[in-house]
């Protein structure tokens, strides 16, 4: 879906969209990994991150984005975001802690520092998970083709359905 | 404890709890689904901001504990008085649960409105009736 | 070693879902999910042996010690249930329903299966842990993935009951969240055990009381009970109905464990049925579901609708096993929650099998079936005995410590009621049963191409039948389980 040709010919909004979407960008960054030791985290960053394409999307066209972040690569990324989330716990059970025990990470770093690791890591999981989500609800609701006729038809096979499923 | 105090001590209770029953309302009386899922999201925030207010300590700072240079590893200065941070973090995970629950529910609102044509309830089940 | 692996059980199926997102192949991902639901079965099993004649087995998330960090801790009321969902998943995870559910097309059917896992997770999570606020958490995760599979199903009216659903269980959900939120203001704690001793002293206060009601009907939205029900026979009946059969034999069972928590181990029976007198509205609440539901399932014409409301008389018996308030009226009530699982869950089967072969399971559709697919009607009758109370299968045990728990109590009239009630039962499985057997095949629609189901799924639908009665003959373990746990509840324990 292209947007209304009113809001592609606005060239306020085209200029300050491209000049702010990077900074948008770079800010979901920096929230997320400030986190590790003051206000911020994964889930902060990873809707500021999707917000910023999603405004990229709204400016200059959905098809515009997909080019840069695939509807499978979403599904992708957020399956790889809780895994890596998992993966994390997992990695503490197998080094002899609880799930989830960060400290049991210590003999993978120099130092004590597996508290660090261990939550850099996840945060990390959380951001991807988070923005692949937040970007597959988008895709889903504006994937959508308008019902023009209004009547009640068949059950689309096919149609978007991965709202919910974070 | 007297009648006055009874409604101005628990202002923020007697808020969340009309906030609440607006929602609830709004739930059960409105057909069209999108408000009925708006009325849910206040019901919801009503319930947040119930953990909010019981977890402010009046007079109390955000629980960030401030770097203090003289005793590096240590945890900074004492007699801080820290508004309680768990709280917050449960409902961050609600306000999580929020938004999945919202996005589900238009996801379902939208096939509705494709398979129904409508998106009023009333409207939906007439159709339901007339085409069994 | 079990206690080391216990956390297991959750994060298996909720890392699962992920990998059958990844994988995308939908018959792999079945294969998968059956495999991860048989080692969550398998792990069930040793904790419920571990744990039974009172050892209990607790895991610290994180390594953060209770009541601080999250604990997971399993004593026989919950490795019952763990055993039970388990179970059932599996069983109905192994229903080869030839194609999924007919909304989702073959290049989305991982995700079918993603959700599914999802679900099962949440169920397990909620029974598994010990922290208030995460069976929150648990409770939305297997409320939103049912949510969604209630959806799938082929009528438009489907998507309409799940929205329904939603609305309904989003209520329960914050209302939940809302009596958490009281205890942890009364309490200061956020675990189970520790809300438990210090809820003691400030039994009488305002909150805590409100706190009670809040948990009661939150729970009692996601349970069904009676006037709280409504949702239930829609989602049942438009659901795939695969879903159907996993969500009839789960997702009430562990709602069911969540309100017996709630009012044993965190209030405690004295306070809940002594000083608040509970059970002046439960048992009353009880039977009127026991009579109006089944009053209800009478005039169905179709057998899924028949059943959903079937369901929610029977969750009557379990809410009357509960108001008893002694060991064994609760425990018929608990062991109701493994037999109402297995012949619900197996008449579910035999609907989808119906489905798959007739198209329709209008009872008017049914007739003369018998003849056409002699062993799927079998187990349906099995499956009716069995609701009825028939003596030789499951049903007739938990009505039996039910009505032994009922007279303990005094309560005569409450036995009288409940061996009426089984005629109603009587008469809505005998409708089915007569149009199955006895009744001519109308002309209009012919049933002579209909053949007996495919064996992938009348297996697991036989499985649950001949468990009916197994369990109906041996009640050492079914019985003996769940007297262990209720006598553990009425401890005051988990």
């Amino acid at each position: 879906m292209r947007p209304p040709s009113r809001v592609r010919e606005m060239p306020i909004l085209r200029v300050v969209a491209r000049a702010l979407v990077p900074v948008i960008l770079l800010f979901g960054l920096y929230v997320q990994f400030h986190g590790d030791f003051g206000p911020g985290g994964g889930f902060q960053a990873g809707v500021i991150f999707a917000a910023g394409l999603i405004i990229f999307a709204l400016t200059f066209g959905v098809e515009a984005l997909r080019q840069v972040v695939s509807v499978v690569l979403t599904e992708r990324l957020m399956a790889a975001g809780v895994l890596l989330y998992g993966a994390v716990g997992v990695l503490a059970m197998f080094l002899g802690g609880e799930f989830l025990n960060y400290t049991a990470l210590d003999p993978l770093t120099t130092g004590h520092h597996g508290q660090h690791l261990g939550i850099i890591a996840i945060e990390l999981g959380v951001g991807i998970a988070v923005a692949a989500t937040i970007m597959r609800v988008y895709y889903a609701f504006v994937g959508r083709r308008p019902n023009g006729d209004g009547e009640p038809r068949e059950p689309a096979l096919g149609a978007e359905q991965g709202g919910g499923a974070s | 404890m007297t009648s006055a105090q009874w409604f101005s001590g628990l202002w923020a209770y007697w808020l969340i709890i009309a906030l609440m029953m607006v929602g609830l309302y709004i739930v059960i009386a409105r057909d069209n689904l999108i408000k009925k899922v708006m009325g849910l999201n206040i019901f919801q925030a009503a319930a947040i901001l119930f953990y909010v207010t019981m977890a402010k300590v009046t007079g109390g700072t955000a629980p960030i504990v401030p770097h203090d240079p003289a005793h590096p590893g240590g945890h900074g200065e004492h007699g801080i008085l820290y508004s309680n941070p768990l709280p917050h973090v449960l409902m961050l995970t609600a306000i999580v649960v929020g938004v999945a629950t919202t996005a589900l529910a238009l996801a379902l609102a939208v096939r509705i409105h494709g398979d129904y044509g409508t998106a009023e309830e009333d409207e939906a089940v007439i159709y339901d009736r007339e085409h069994t | 070693m079990i206690e080391k692996i216990l956390v297991l059980e959750v994060v298996l199926p909720l890392l699962a879902a992920p990998v059958c997102v990844l994988v995308r192949h939908p018959r792999l991902c079945r294969l998968f999910s059956l495999g991860v639901v048989a080692v969550c079965f398998a792990i069930a099993v040793a904790v419920l042996l571990e744990v039974r004649g009172g050892g209990v087995i607790s895991y610290q998330l994180g390594g953060w010690p209770p009541p601080l960090g999250i604990e997971y801790r399993v004593s026989t009321v919950n490795a019952y249930l763990l055993a039970l969902v388990t179970a059932m998943a599996l069983v109905v995870m192994s229903f080869d329903s030839r194609g999924g559910p007919p909304r989702v097309p073959e290049q989305r059917r991982h995700l079918y299966y993603a959700v599914f896992l999802l679900c099962i997770s949440g169920l397990l999570g909620i029974t598994i842990t010990g922290d208030a606020f995460n069976i929150f958490v648990f409770l939305e995760i297997s409320s939103l993935s049912s949510y969604i599979l209630v959806s799938l199903g082929g009528h438009r009216r489907a998507v309409m009951s799940a929205f329904y659903y939603l609305v309904m269980g989003t209520i329960g959900g914050v209302f939940f969240m809302l009596g958490v939120g009281l205890l942890y203001q009364v309490t200061g704690t956020l675990n189970l055990r520790d809300i438990a001793a210090r809820l003691e002293p400030s039994l009488d206060d305002r909150g805590t009381v409100l706190a009670l009601a809040l948990l009661v009907v939150g729970i009692s939205i996601k349970l069904a009970v009676f006037p709280l029900h409504h949702w239930l026979p829609n989602a049942y009946s438009f659901a795939p109905p695969k879903v159907s059969a996993f969500l009839a034999a789960t997702a009430t069972k562990v709602s069911f464990y969540l309100l017996a928590m709630v009012l044993f181990t965190i209030f405690g029976a004295p306070f809940v049925f002594e000083e608040l007198r509970l059970q002046a509205v439960l048992l009353p609440l009880s039977i009127l579901a026991m009579f109006l539901a089944s009053g209800a399932a009478i005039f169905q014409a179709d057998l899924r609708r028949l059943l959903a409301y079937s369901s929610v008389a029977q969750i009557g018996y379990m809410t009357l096993g509960l108001s008893t308030a002694n060991a064994t009226g609760l425990a018929g009530g608990l062991v109701h929650l493994f037999n109402h699982a297995v012949m619900k869950g197996g008449l579910f089967l035999v609907v989808a099998c119906l489905l798959y072969r007739v198209g329709s399971v209008h009872i008017d559709a049914l007739a003369g079936i018998g003849r056409r697919m002699p062993f799927t009607s079998a187990a349906l009758v099995i499956g009716g005995l069995s609701l009825i109370g028939v003596p030789g299968t499951v049903g007739f045990v938990s009505k039996w410590y039910l009505v032994s728990g009922v007279l303990e109590r005094g309560w005569t009239a409450a036995a009288v009621l409940i061996l009426l009630s089984s005629l109603l039962a009587l008469v809505y499985v005998g409708k089915v049963v007569e149009a199955v057997y006895f009744r001519k095949p109308a002309e209009t629609q012919p049933i002579d191409h209909v053949r007996e189901a495919p064996l992938g799924m009348l297996a697991p639908a036989w499985v649950l039948a001949v468990a009916a009665v197994f369990f109906g003959l041996t009640t050492n373990w079914t019985y003996g389980v769940a007297r262990e746990a209720a006598e553990l509840l009425l401890a005051g324990g988990i």
